[in-house]
């Protein structure tokens, strides 16, 4: 049975996958060359976006798209690993399914969505509430951290987008963590271990690695989300360090900007950016699921 | 009773036992941080989107910015047709894939897709978009609802094709070997027997994958574009139900302000439903299967 129609036919389906990948890569390529020919790799740490003198330069979309996704994810790191670790070990059967699929729900309303919430319920609660918080708090010593402005920040992107990638990194971690012989953490109560010691020293130990790839995972999903960073970010065009200014992100500018591109250059310079974000977001999803799926037979 | 208990403890087991509460604890409010934003948007969402809706809202088209009243009439068809689209051509790649992948994929070509499956499920949608603008938009000419459809399906058809692996892997082997042994060949024993087997499955991967879609704003930014009148062709700029929220929530217009949480209302209903249905089929067949 080994040629059979049904096989070739149902290969020639799975090839199309392939092709569909490598056209992907191969339109970014061919669509942002001459922006690599303008400048080379200094594309990549150019700071100008100037649309009218066709000066454009990658790094503050690079900075902005790091920095709030690097945020979110040390705000959804922890409170994800505690959503997991409470599901898989002391959550009662009673809530805990129910609890599962309300955390799987939030991982299903659109990206849009939250961006319009951003805008008009996040934002002004960043501006009058969580900003001034911070400034008056130790926190507000931090150089990420100058003056309190408007509500549209990267600290406010960032919040959007913890909130987004929680479910991800929650449900990944908690079937990491269910990958955990019984025995293990049987052992451990054994020896004396309190709940918490032996989640501690036996259950994140033995789930480290995976805990390590939900976490790219999730990395990787807020790098690429768009619409509830570009609503909320203020889209600036000037490098930022600072949570509390307008910034930009890889996105944003490309939502923003590619509708409008007029110049050969200027559209070429979008597509670029586009190429940089699938480069990065690749290589986060490749190490993600290499290691996860050597942890567990991951899902979607 | 506990108060002899408590003076037999030693203190340093007793400060464990505290730690112990304490972390779980944490692992609560860690659990609230998260539930407590979904409750506010959801909320959000409901009580000003609800409000805002009308029979108006659903069947007429926009009216100019300066005017009250109007509709989204057009984009909730201009969605319809996108997304349609989307999965019909969608379902054949996707299901043909996950397919090959469940019972021929042990080799080279099977192990690559699985694997570009995965990462392209992972893929930032707007890539799907500046891909099909330059492709198709810049080829044809004009954006079009078929450009926004073909941006949809690159990220419908991984989805699918790993659910529809992972669901026609739980399917009994001693099932297809029963096929074979009556003489079906490979095709017939996947299309009759493994298939209709796997089902339930298969579809909630495909809802899943709907949904997931239905909300997609970024990809069709730059290729449906955007429209005030009725789509007049595949070939054509059409609106679209997310794109039309990001738009009317951006623009300086109250009451687009409001019709945005009335549009949004109605994405998330149907996103949620979709997930609901999807989620509880799921749970049934997987209980069905165990049990069978």
């Amino acid at each position: 049975m080994g040629g059979s129609w049904f096989r070739l036919t149902t290969g020639a389906l799975a090839c199309l996958v392939l092709i569909t990948a490598g056209l992907i890569f191969y339109e970014l390529w061919m669509g942002s060359r001459p922006a690599w020919e303008q400048w080379g790799l200094s594309f990549i740490w150019r700071t100008e976006w100037n649309p009218v003198r066709g000066e454009f330069g990658a790094l503050p979309f690079i900075a902005g798209t790091l920095l709030t996704s690097g945020m979110a994810l040390v705000i959804a790191l922890p409170v994800s690993l505690g959503i997991a670790i409470l599901l898989t070990e002391f959550a009662p059967r009673a809530v805990r399914d129910p609890l599962i699929f309300i955390v799987e729900l939030l991982a299903a309303v659109p990206s849009v969505v939250f961006g319009l919430w951003g805008i008009f319920v996040l934002a002004p609660v960043v501006q009058g509430t969580v900003m001034p918080f911070i400034a008056g708090s130790p926190l507000g010593y931090l150089p990420i951290f100058g003056e309190p402005g408007a509500g549209y920040t990267l600290l406010t992107a960032s919040l959007i987008l913890a909130i987004m990638i929680i479910p991800i990194i929650a449900s990944l971690s908690r079937e990491v963590l269910m990958t955990v012989p019984r025995d293990q953490r049987e052992g451990a109560l054994a020896l004396g271990c309190t709940r918490w010691e032996a989640m501690r020293h036996v259950v994140l130990a033995y789930g480290r690695a995976g805990i390590f790839s939900a976490a790219v995972l999730g990395l990787g999903r807020a790098l690429g989300e768009t619409m509830a960073t570009t609503m909320t970010i203020g889209n600036s065009l000037g490098l930022t360090f600072d949570y509390f200014e307008a910034g930009n992100s890889m996105t944003a500018i490309i939502a923003n900007e590619l509708r409008e591109a007029a110049s050969e250059i200027h559209v070429a310079s979008l597509v670029a950016i586009g190429l940089i974000l699938f480069a990065l977001s690749f290589v986060l999803n490749s190490i993600g699921r290499l290691i996860i799926g050597r942890v567990s037979r991951g899902g979607v | 009773m506990s108060e002899g208990v408590s003076q037999t403890i030693p203190l340093r087991l007793r400060l464990r036992f505290l730690r112990d509460r304490i972390l779980v604890g944490l692992c609560v409010v860690a659990l609230a941080a998260a539930v407590v934003p979904l409750v506010w948007v959801l909320w959000d969402v409901v009580s000003v989107g609800a409000a805002h809706l009308s029979v108006e809202f659903l069947t007429s088209l926009p009216e100019p910015p300066t005017r009250p009243g109007g509709g989204w009439a057009h984009a909730f068809l201009g969605s319809v047709v996108v997304v349609g689209s989307a999965i019909l051509m969608g379902i054949p790649v996707g299901v043909g894939t996950g397919i090959y992948m469940s019972e021929y994929g042990n080799n080279l070509l099977g192990r690559s897709t699985r694997f570009l499956c995965e990462v392209m499920a992972g893929l930032p949608s707007i890539v799907a978009g500046i891909v099909a603008y330059g492709l198709i938009v810049v080829t044809m000419g004009r954006f079009s609802a078929l450009s926004g459809a073909i941006a949809l399906a690159v990220l419908f058809v991984p989805i699918v094709a790993i659910t529809t692996q992972e669901a026609l892997a739980l399917v009994p082997r001693h099932q297809r070997e029963g096929a074979f042994a009556l003489g079906l060949g490979d095709a017939s024993t996947t299309l009759r027997v493994v298939l209709p087997a796997a089902m339930g499955n298969v579809l909630t991967g495909i809802m899943l994958a709907t949904a997931r879609v239905a909300g997609e704003t970024a990809p069709l930014l730059f290729t449906a574009f955007n429209s005030r009148f009725w789509m007049e062709g595949l070939d054509q700029p059409t609106a679209t139900v997310p794109v039309n929220i990001y738009n009317y929530a951006i623009s300086p217009f109250d009451h687009w302000h409001d019709q945005a949480w009335a549009g949004a209302f109605v994405l998330v209903s149907v996103v949620l439903v979709l997930n609901v249905a999807a989620r509880t089929l799921w749970a049934r067949r997987a209980r069905f299967m165990a049990g069978g």
